[in-house]
């Protein structure tokens, strides 16, 4: 008997009606559970004070401390590199063998898993260069991981600035360098600095390569060469080492709350930059 | 006579198709040259060999001379920045930068260097005025280019390019997007600036050669088949081709 | 502006560097049909055999495709092709500021809601193979629809024009026409899954119970070759410690060759557009 084809489709519809609700419902449930048990403990003391007992009193005030200073120096060391590659990529060369290979590079480094980031930063940061567990060793580590984000984004942003820009600037005398600072870079501002706030989101929710680099002290920084630890990897060892669970939700509720805001500002940016274009 | 710009012989390849075929042509100063031919004949590759901008596209290469008053402006050690600000250009589409109207006007001073704000003024109403402008936009300088229309972008670009004190003004199509009305008012201004500028005005449309052009040349299939006298060339034309064009059977 | 282009690749070959030059003397010496196919890993005895490592990361890996590729295949397009484009412009940056939620999260999930439901109606301990592919499986979500979508999307709307015109259905064109256009796009967004299930170490961790054994079911409690390495990274010291970034070479390997794989397909299918 054949079945007719609009039984199959009607059929079809139902099954992947179905599994996209299955996912978008999990997805959500997993944001809803955290904060619901979560969002309770965060309160200004929890995020203000410091931590005690190891963290099952007191608040989270110094991961929260080490969660704002490593991205920012990741990002004050990625950012600056990231951009002049994707300048470089996209004014300064014709699609060579060189830039195959920046491309091929750029795309090999963003596929690394971050347990050998965490090995990397290890051995060359913390052992080989002798900067022990510190800031300074967690920070440079999450720089070359959000470096190719950074350097995507941005090279997306400064293509979408229209030909005619560069065609005009040109005509009226400007050298190679004047147009990328006086009319690209400006125009492409949006966009790349939505490729730097995604950066953060993801140097925010790091774990395992900034356990190995910048250590778990619970001691408020004093220098950046000093250990910290960030509000993910507290969280991980509250609920590993099963120390707080009432603190453990209080700091992941904080904790994807700090990724989704990131995050939501990137997007944001990121419309109102397509949108201002066309 | 010399002319302002002697080209001999120029040829030019695309990723290694032929564009330009030894095109040879002596543009008179302080006048208007009209460029006519159907599309693809290679008149717009001509006029940006004028200014080196063919460069910035990917697989060009030219051979031949042009000489800009007496020297080669492709020897390697031309300066091809101060070419751009002596041979100004005004593309098809009229591109005000994301600029207000004076920041537009004085992008190009500003790279050469001027930094006073009194000169700066100065070029930006002396640029607005030459090209018609000065009055309709002289309350709202501030504003941004992008909300002028069309025809008042266009000329914008014109006084844009008037604002570097240029010896040469290309126009590529420049009233291929416009009203009657603005296309009017460029060409007003065009007729004007002649007294002062030498002026190579690319058109596919005939008509408008024939009314402001001085002298008139002709492109076919990357080949230049005829130039002379506006009059001339449109009336009693020397090749059969050039006849054929202006008169409409083909093109 | 030169120097700094090669940041990514110098960046890139530096890690390398140094990941083969603290890994690769101990594969060496050891050998490494030892390394890989002993199941015996006792690092105080000096006993560095990764095989059930290797099983672990394989199984759960393959656990994580079987729940994430048909949901995210499924997902996608429905979502391209069923649902009005207003709100596809809301759930599609939905899932992917889900693809943002730290892996610790998920991982934190599986251990308070996914594995006591496990032990309570499976049996087992709870912290399973199972618990963990479908975390995995869970976490790699995001990637596989974000970027099916954008292949789906892809597809030239004649092609869907041209069926529909012969009087196919909508879910006819689809899956006669559509997905099979996008067919290199969406096995793309799966290898680039696998790799992220493959490298993934805090979820799995938390949920898949970290016992060094071969799994016999999907029960049994396993430990990852990422596991391992972060488990025992902080107190390991000389050969121990190299047999981990040895670990860490064959991981890298395995993903650099993937992702080329991927990379590479992405790239062609973008680049005959």
């Amino acid at each position: 008997m054949r079945i007719h084809p609009r039984y199959t489709q009607r059929l079809a519809i139902a099954v992947l009606g179905g599994a996209t609700l299955l996912t978008l419902v999990v997805l959500v449930f997993i944001i809803v559970f955290v904060l619901e048990k979560g969002l309770p403990v965060v309160s200004l003391d929890f995020l203000f004070s410091n931590s005690q007992d190891m963290g099952r009193a007191g608040g989270i005030f110094p991961t929260l401390i080490g969660t704002i200073l490593l991205p920012l120096l990741a990002i004050m060391v990625a950012a600056p590199l990231g951009i002049s590659t994707a300048v470089y990529l996209t004014e300064y060369s014709l699609e060579t063998r060189a830039t195959k290979v920046i491309r091929f590079g750029t795309d090999c480094l963003a596929g690394i898993p971050s347990i050998i980031f965490g090995l990397f930063g290890f051995i060359f940061f913390v052992t080989t260069l002798s900067m022990g567990w510190s800031i300074l060793s967690g920070g440079l580590t999450l720089a070359f991981m959000i470096l190719p984000t950074i350097i995507r984004t941005s090279e997306e942003a400064i293509k979408a600035v229209p030909k005619s820009y560069r065609q005009v600037s040109f005509s009226l005398g400007a050298t190679r360098w004047q147009t990328v600072k006086k009319v690209i870079l400006p125009n492409a501002l949006p966009g790349i600095v939505t490729g730097i706030m995604l950066g953060i989101g993801r140097s925010i929710g790091e774990t395992a390569a900034v356990i190995f680099t910048a250590g778990s002290s619970l001691r408020l920084p004093s220098s950046i060469f000093d250990s910290t630890r960030t509000m993910a990897v507290h969280f991980y060892i509250l609920a590993r080492e099963g120390i707080s669970s009432e603190n453990a939700y209080g700091t992941a509720a904080t904790l994807i709350i700090a990724v989704l805001l990131v995050n939501m500002t990137a997007y944001w940016l990121m419309h109102r930059f397509i949108a201002k274009r066309t | 006579m010399d002319g302002k710009f002697d080209i001999q012989d120029l040829t030019a390849y695309f990723h290694g198709n032929l564009v330009l075929n030894r095109v040879s042509l002596k543009v008179p100063a302080l006048k208007i040259l009209g460029i006519i031919g159907p599309a693809g004949s290679g008149k717009t590759t001509f006029l940006r060999t004028l200014n080196r901008m063919n460069e910035l596209e990917q697989g060009f290469k030219a051979e031949g001379r042009v000489l800009l008053d007496g020297d080669d402006i492709y020897h390697p050690r031309y300066d091809v920045v101060g070419l751009r600000r002596r041979v100004g250009m005004v593309f098809a589409l009229p591109v005000a930068l994301p600029l207000s109207i004076y920041e537009n006007i004085v992008y190009g001073p500003r790279l050469a260097g001027v930094k006073e704000r009194n000169r700066l003024d100065e070029l930006v109403e002396q640029s607005l005025n030459a090209s018609f402008m000065w009055d309709e936009v002289k309350d709202r300088l501030n504003t941004s280019g992008l909300r002028l229309s069309g025809g008042q972008q266009q000329r914008l670009c014109l006084a844009r390019v008037l604002a570097m004190e240029p010896d040469v003004i290309l126009l590529d199509e420049p009233c291929s997007g416009l009203d009657p009305i603005s296309t009017a008012k460029i060409e007003e201004a065009l007729t004007a600036l002649k007294k002062k500028y030498t002026i190579i005005l690319v058109t596919n449309n005939t008509k408008q050669a024939a009314r402001i052009s001085d002298e008139t040349a002709f492109f076919l299939m990357g080949e230049l088949i005829e130039v002379g006298p506006t009059d001339r060339v449109f009336t009693a034309p020397k090749q059969q081709k050039t006849d054929d064009y202006v008169t409409g059977r083909f093109g | 502006m030169l120097a700094t282009a090669f940041s990514a690749i110098s960046a890139l070959l530096l890690i390398a560097l140094f990941i083969i030059n603290e890994g690769l003397p101990f594969i060496f010496r050891y050998g490494l049909n030892d390394f890989l196919f002993s199941s015996d890993w006792q690092p105080q005895a000096g006993k560095f055999g990764i095989f059930p490592m290797v099983a672990a990361s394989l199984w759960v890996t393959l656990g994580a495709m079987v729940v994430g590729v048909p949901l995210g295949v499924a997902g996608a397009v429905f979502l391209s092709e069923f649902v009005p484009k207003p709100v596809m412009r809301v759930i599609k940056p939905t899932i992917e500021l889900l693809a943002a939620i730290p892996s610790v999260v998920y991982g934190f999930i599986g251990v308070m809601v996914l594995a006591p439901l496990i032990r309570t109606y499976l049996g087992g301990p709870g912290l399973s193979l199972l618990a963990g592919s479908i975390i995995l499986g869970i976490m790699i979500l995001p990637t596989v629809i974000s970027i099916s979508i954008d292949s789906i999307q892809a597809v030239p709307q004649s092609y869907r024009e041209g069926s529909l015109a012969l009087g196919a259905t909508t879910w006819q064109t689809i899956h006669m026409v559509t997905v099979r256009a996008a067919k290199s796009g969406i096995i793309a967004s799966i290898i680039l899954g696998m790799g992220r299930a493959i490298g993934e170490t805090m979820a799995v961790i938390m949920v898949a119970g970290n016992a060094v054994r071969i799994p016999h079911s999907v029960l049994d409690p396993v430990r990852s070759l990422t596991a391992n390495i972060a488990l025992e990274m902080s107190y390991a010291t000389g050969l121990h410690r190299q047999a981990l970034f040895a670990t860490g070479v064959v991981l890298f390997l395995v993903i650099v060759i993937l992702n080329s794989v991927a990379i590479m397909a992405i790239r062609r299918r973008v680049a005959k557009k």
